[in-house]
């Protein structure tokens, strides 16, 4: 059941989906980001992909934790709870949230700041646990909402908007998330709407961890010349390793696309994602081809773009601990309250 | 032979070994003997931190009168361990025993001629009777059970009968054991004249009475209450509530056809995510708590700030230890009231509940769970390690069938069928406390939760009225938190008094003891044990009806009194501190030195 506040216009042109509800009821309230900034293409690519998988607002929740990309989940999906955390620790909040509720399902946004800095401690064992989740980063080398200091993903060499060079490493969420054994690691930029759009509905659909980074930039402190965080330098140095098309479980794949260059991942819900490759001697599928790929590129100083590994048999948190599969918070108390009489034949054997 | 009193029932036996070498079986092996003999009895536990070669001691009390706090003596040492001798020597009360290892002769010099000093060659016992090397280091704790069960004369059947329920799966356990008790026994009873003046005698069955500790009682109210979700991060005296936990879920929520677990336990990170897990999953409507000490509390101190503002449900158990930092994780101190009374930045308080012995541990764990849901807010158990990690004797918990959670004001898909539109942070009841959603129901009961500045209808705001107005209205909740926390106890006097002992949690059995000691002197004091923070009305009265209040707490700076001080307008002069902190349980002597020392400087200005 859904309830749309808006009074109901039927513009001619605009579509609904599959629970008759139209793109506009994915929207939330008015974001208060700078204008071109790049979270907000990304709060309009979730906005669209929602609509387009048809989730029912009220099954999604939608949690972050603390930075101008953390603000964003209050600018989509308004029929949605929405959880805006402490800095950092978003991760932990869907973990409670989600062993309480698996049937929910959770996006997580995040910045960089948030999520490799402060955060990169709950990051990782999201990744660990496997939480049944789309992770988004919305990285911009910054920290935007305490007015652009460095952030843990600039490059070295990268310079600040005074020209301060950084000189330090930077940690490369992609990389660091395959290392640690991530089973969805994919990587996009705000700019691209398309790619962003597969990518969003794959990580979602994915039954498991799905970390989705996004370059995504700050046009107020980190889009200058010499940053490369910047939409300049990011569409000059993206390469697209893999082109995602996400395929609906009663959806047909129909495209045709050249032998040997194409992955057909099929998920548990029967959807699959169909991956073309831009390269033959990468394999998405496997930890050491993904790894070796992105060091090959950033040795040639490209940002690979894309599902940049995938391994959809990994056991997600609840496979892990073996809940029951309705959700916890729906069990009545007399399913969780062992009674009087255990209570007392417990006891009896503590005399 | 010094001279000895006869204490039938009534003596402290401690028993001094090595960690990890397998005394805790033997120790509770003595203390559940006794209880089954129907003598009152309490264990502590002194361990150090450390998981092998550090001396502990293990400390059984008994008292036919069954006081339950510690009394400053010791009647019978066993002195197990070489490395502490000469010190647990010197701790053996005036007329009481010493029984050690005479395998090897002890110095010369360390002797005491007030004292009854028994040597039992128990090493070389276990070595001629037992072939295999580990038998012998285990047997050797086994068999002191027997040497005690002679000079205490504790019922050898009951002893029997305790190993055969132990071992029920390894019944040729049972007979090493008991061949291990008999080789003591034997030897005492022909070497001293047993039984000693010090020692047991039958006085029933202790009828619904059980022996548990508070962290079991802890996890165990944690299942009855309904929680399904645990999140924590290991860390000592709290651990064991999620052992309990765990144990006590595998028994009763584990799917017997399917295996499926109705429960999520997650080992956290850190305290920091634990906080977090425990407001993700109550947010969406299940139970969950997190198990913590001091450590954890000052790490969750952000979310437990968000948790207060954003009003989410939590329960935050903290098993107290000493500290600051580190200090001494296996020690016991009440020492956690400040920080958790008003936790995280900002303008934050909470309510703490505290249970003074297990069978409150269980008891006060279900009405946090209700709290917690009905205020929308972070409830606080005050446990410490005296009460979670030592053996107590307790009457049997009892468990109401007819009881159902109070899950406070939550709103489903019918109510909001009924409303024009829903906001989340509006008081229409007057009493502080505004109707929420659980997630996944229905969207038009979508809200933001945020820890930024939020307005009654639960909108984003900057303004400083808006601001204010949640502000105020938490404070009213505040006052209805005042009348829902379990009120104090009061334990009136003989005889009319103006004076009062104030006390909470462990510092209970100590006070207890302390009174019926201090009215023998003539000293009669009006007893309250605060169980609950807001302060109700009774601690207000309290305070007013006395002309000197003995605060007795276990920590140095007198957190119980410092909160009094600033929750109640009362003449500061009046509270006087009798503090105990060195991270030993506190004792009965302890209070009575408090009181009369004070009384007499009094007298005497
Ligand atoms: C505990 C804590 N420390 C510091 C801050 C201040 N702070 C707010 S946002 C932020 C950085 C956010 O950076 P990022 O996650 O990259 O988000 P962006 O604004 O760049 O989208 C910091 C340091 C805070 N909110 N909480
Ligand atoms: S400061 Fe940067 S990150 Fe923040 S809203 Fe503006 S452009 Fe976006
Ligand atoms: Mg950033």
């Amino acid at each position: 059941m859904t309830y749309i506040a808006k009074p109901k216009i039927d513009l001619p042109g605009q579509k609904r989906n599959v629970l008759g509800l139209l793109q506009r009821d994915y929207e939330g309230s008015m974001s208060t980001l700078c204008a071109g900034c790049g979270h907000d293409s990304i709060t309009a690519a979730l906005v669209q992909a929602l609509w387009e998988l048809s989730i029912a607002p009220e099954k999604l929740i939608k949690l972050s934790g603390i930075g101008c990309s953390s603000k964003t989940p209050a600018y989509f999906v308004k029929g949605a709870h929405g959880f805006n955390s402490v800095h950092g620790r978003m991760p932990s909040v869907a973990t409670g949230a989600h062993a309480g509720n698996r049937d929910l399902i959770c996006i997580g946004v995040s910045g960089d700041g948030d999520s490799l800095s402060i955060g990169f401690g709950q990051f990782g064992h999201a990744i660990r646990r496997n939480l049944n989740m789309l992770y988004l980063i919305e990285n911009n080398g910054v920290y935007g909402l305490t007015k652009g200091q460095f952030s843990a993903s600039a490059d070295p060499g990268s310079t600040a908007k005074k020209g301060a060079p950084n000189l330090m490493q930077s940690i490369n969420p992609v990389a660091t998330a395959i290392a640690m054994g991530a089973s969805f690691v994919a990587r996009s930029f705000s700019g691209d709407r398309e790619q962003l759009v597969e990518l969003i509905k794959a990580g979602i659909a994915h039954p498991g961890c799905a970390l989705l980074d996004v370059i995504s930039p700050c046009v107020t402190f980190n889009d200058h010349e010499g940053s490369t965080k910047s939409y300049a330098y990011t569409r000059l140095h993206k390469h697209q390793a893999t082109a995602a098309d996400f395929v609906p479980a009663a959806g047909e794949i129909t495209a045709q696309y050249a032998e040997g260059e194409v992955i057909s991942v099929k998920l548990h819900d029967g959807s699959s994602i169909v991956l073309k490759k831009a390269d033959s001697d990468f394999d998405p599928t496997k930890r050491s081809s993904a790894l070796g790929y992105l060091e090959k590129h950033r040795d040639l100083g490209e940002i690979p773009t894309g599902l940049l590994f995938i391994d959809e048999d990994w056991p997600e948190m609840h496979a892990i601990y073996g809940t029951a599969a309705k959700p916890l918070n729906a069990f009545t108390f007399e399913e969780l309250n062992p009674g009087r009489e255990a209570l007392e034949k417990l006891q009896r054997e503590m005399r | 032979m010094p001279a000895t009193q006869s204490r039938i029932n009534d003596f402290v036996l401690k028993i001094a070994t090595v960690n990890g070498t397998g005394s805790a079986s033997a120790n509770g092996l003595l203390m559940q003997a006794l209880f089954r003999m129907g003598i009152p009895v309490t264990g502590k536990n002194m361990f150090p931190s450390n998981i092998q070669g550090l001396p502990t001691w293990y400390e059984i009390r008994a008292s036919r009168n069954g006081y339950m706090a510690r009394s400053g003596r010791v009647d019978i040492m066993v002195a197990m361990n070489a490395q502490t001798y000469q010190q647990d020597m010197n701790n053996v009360s005036p007329g009481g025993f010493l029984v050690y290892d005479s395998t090897w002769p002890r110095e010369r010099s360390m002797t005491r001629n007030d004292i009854t000093i028994l040597g039992v060659p128990l090493s070389k016992l276990c070595n001629e009777n037992f072939s295999v090397a580990r038998m012998r280091i285990l047997m050797k704790n086994v068999a002191y059970v027997g040497v005690l069960a002679a000079l205490l004369d504790i019922d050898l059947d009951i002893v029997h009968a305790l190993l055969e329920e132990t071992f029920v799966a390894k019944p040729k356990l049972v007979e090493g054991n008991l061949q291990a008790i008999r080789m003591g026994y034997d030897y005492a009873k022909a070497n001293f004249a047993c039984p000693l003046p010090v020692h047991a005698e039958k006085m029933g069955d202790n009828a619904g009475q059980i022996l548990i500790d508070g962290n079991a009682a802890t996890g165990l109210g944690c299942v009855y209450a309904g929680a399904t979700v645990g999140a924590w991060y290991p860390i000592t005296p709290s651990t064991s509530v999620m052992d309990a936990f765990t144990h006590y879920c595998e028994m009763f929520r584990t799917d017997p056809d399917t295996g499926e677990k109705r429960y999520c336990i997650v080992q956290a990170e850190d305290e920091l995510a634990a906080a977090g897990m425990v407001l993700g999953a109550n947010w969406v409507g299940a139970r969950a708590f997190t198990p913590t000490s001091g450590p954890g509390i000052s790490l969750m101190s952000e979310f437990i700030g968000f948790a207060y503002y954003a009003e989410i449900p939590s329960v935050f158990i903290d098993v107290q230890r000493v500290g600051p930092s580190t200090g001494m994780p296996t020690r016991t101190q009440q020492c956690d009231l400040m920080l958790c009374a008003y936790a995280s930045h900002g303008d934050t308080r909470h309510p703490m509940l505290f249970p003074a012995n297990p069978g409150e541990c269980f008891e006060l764990t279900v009405k946090a769970f209700d709290l917690a849901d009905r205020l929308q807010t972070p409830i606080f158990l005050m446990s410490d390690l005296d009460i979670g990690m030592n053996d107590w004797m307790v009457p049997q918990l009892e468990w109401d069938d007819s009881y159902r959670p109070d899950r406070g004001k939550v709103l489903g898909p019918a109510d909001l069928d009924k409303m024009e539109r829903f906001v989340r942070y509006t008081d229409t009841d007057g009493d502080g406390i505004t109707y929420r959603t659980l997630p996944g129901e229905d969207s038009r009961g979508a809200y933001f939760v945020r820890g930024s500045g939020h307005n009654r209808q639960g909108g984003y705001t900057e303004d400083s009225k808006e601001y204010e107005d949640v502000m105020q209205r938490l404070l009213i909740k505040w006052e209805t938190a005042r009348k829902m926390v379990p009120p104090a106890v009061m334990t009136r006097a003989k005889k009319k008094t103006r004076l009062g002992i104030l006390a909470y949690g462990s510092s209970d059995g100590a006070v207890v003891e302390a009174r019926d000691q201090l009215a023998q002197q003539g000293i009669h004091t009006n007893y309250l044990r605060i169980r609950g923070f807001p302060f109700g009305t009774e601690v207000l009265d309290f305070l007013h009806d006395h002309d000197t209040v003995f605060v007795v707490e276990q920590n140095r700076d007198g957190q119980m009194k410092s909160l009094l001080k600033l929750e109640t307008n009362n003449p500061a002069d009046k509270l006087v501190s009798i503090l105990h902190f060195n991270g030993m349980p506190i004792t009965s002597d302890c209070v009575v030195n408090g009181v009369s020392q004070h009384l007499a400087a009094e007298a005497a200005a």
